[in-house]
């Protein structure tokens, strides 16, 4: 028999190991569920800044601002955040701010909640249209082969860059209790 | 009662006199107006979008830059649709980030129609529930002096709000590029 590796703290962790590796140093987030682990890992970490926002947009000034000031930032929001952000977003593009966004994906396969069904089936195509490089994760295996390369395309070429964790990743057993 | 408010150029440029190495990030508009009027300068990040995120810019640079300050000069406009980054800063307390708030009570780029403040909404009492650790209202040039002194020595996070008359001022229109705006800064700030 298998032990069981939990994958809901691997993937993560693999996350988090990719933000030490490029030397991430703020982190915007609002509080979410799929997030929780990476959440946790950044604010243990005295090295990242752990910024709790209101709304997801704020997360696109703070991003700006680190980078006027020599930090690379990354967000993590929901899907649902994505539009949110859409006007402020023309501030990454149009001064060439690298930008990794980690989306965890609502609305996809299995929702329960048909309210985030709008927001979460247009999300990747609102970001193309917002100029990130979009990404999409569909299992854990994939997380750090995507997150890494992700990472360095952002940061060594001022890109914008969105990686989709999908329900079927995230819904695996992160929301079970 | 124009007597009792500022002339919005003439405070901006008494705020940035000997302004050192400070860091400035006006809001789209007329602050970024008014601060391309008071002597360009590469330490300035001119925004002319991306309404509502002015603070919050401010803030990601004074976390990654905690030995400098940083002065946040934006309108009421841009500060009322970035209300909830007054409570993101207050949780984050940068006591190098400074905001001065020129507010006319107008949304001067569209036609002076009257903005939430010209009906009695206080950005101070909001700020000082954000946990702000200081913020007043100014509205006598004799208080620019004073200011001037708090954007480089007050303990932040701190927000100032500047009653700023209601008049239109010339446009002063720095540069528009955004990546050359961004890259003269960041040369700026690596070599101070």
């Amino acid at each position: 028999m298998h032990s069981p590796t939990p994958i809901e703290t691997s993937w993560p962790d693999a996350i988090y190991t990719q933000f030490r590796r490029v030397g991430i140093r703020q982190v915007g987030y609002v509080p979410d569920a799929g997030h929780s682990r990476l959440i946790a890992l950044v604010k243990d970490d005295p090295d990242i800044a752990d910024v709790v926002l209101t709304t997801e947009e704020e997360g696109v000034g703070l991003v700006a601002g680190a980078a006027l000031g020599g930090q690379r930032a990354a967000l993590l929001m929901q899907s649902s955040g994505v539009g949110n952000c859409v006007n402020m977003f023309s501030l990454l593009r149009n001064c060439g701010f690298g930008c990794v966004l980690l989306v965890t994906m609502r609305g996809e396969f299995g929702e329960f909640n048909p309210w985030q069904v709008p927001m979460g089936t247009i999300t990747e195509d609102v970001l193309r249209l917002c100029g990130f490089l979009t990404y999409r994760v569909e299992s854990a295996d994939a997380v750090d082969e995507t997150v890494g390369p992700g990472c360095d395309m952002a940061f060594d070429g001022n890109l914008q860059v969105a990686i989709l964790l999908s329900q079927r990743l995230i819904g695996r057993k992160v929301w079970t209790r | 009662m124009d007597a009792m408010m500022l002339n919005r150029r003439d405070f901006v440029r008494e705020l940035l006199v000997d302004r050192g190495d400070l860091l400035v990030v006006p809001g789209l508009g007329s602050a970024t107006y008014d601060v391309a009027a008071a002597g360009d300068h590469p330490l300035n990040f001119y925004l002319w979008g991306a309404m509502g995120g002015t603070a919050m810019i401010g803030l990601g640079l004074a976390l990654a830059q905690p030995n400098r300050r940083v002065a946040v000069i934006t309108g009421d406009g841009d500060m009322l649709m970035g209300l909830g980054s007054l409570a993101t800063i207050g949780v984050k307390q940068p006591n190098n980030l400074a905001i001065v708030v020129l507010d006319n009570a107008r949304y001067g780029e569209t036609g002076m129609q009257p903005s939430h403040t010209d009906r009695g909404i206080d950005l101070v009492a909001v700020a000082l529930a954000c946990r702000f650790n200081h913020g007043h209202v100014v509205s006598s040039s004799d208080d620019a002096a004073h200011v001037r002194a708090l954007l480089h020595r007050g303990e932040g996070p701190l927000l100032i709000n500047a009653r700023i008359k209601p008049e239109d001022t010339p446009r002063v229109l720095p540069l528009r590029d955004g990546h050359a705006i961004k890259q003269r800064f960041i040369e700026a700030l690596n070599s101070v």
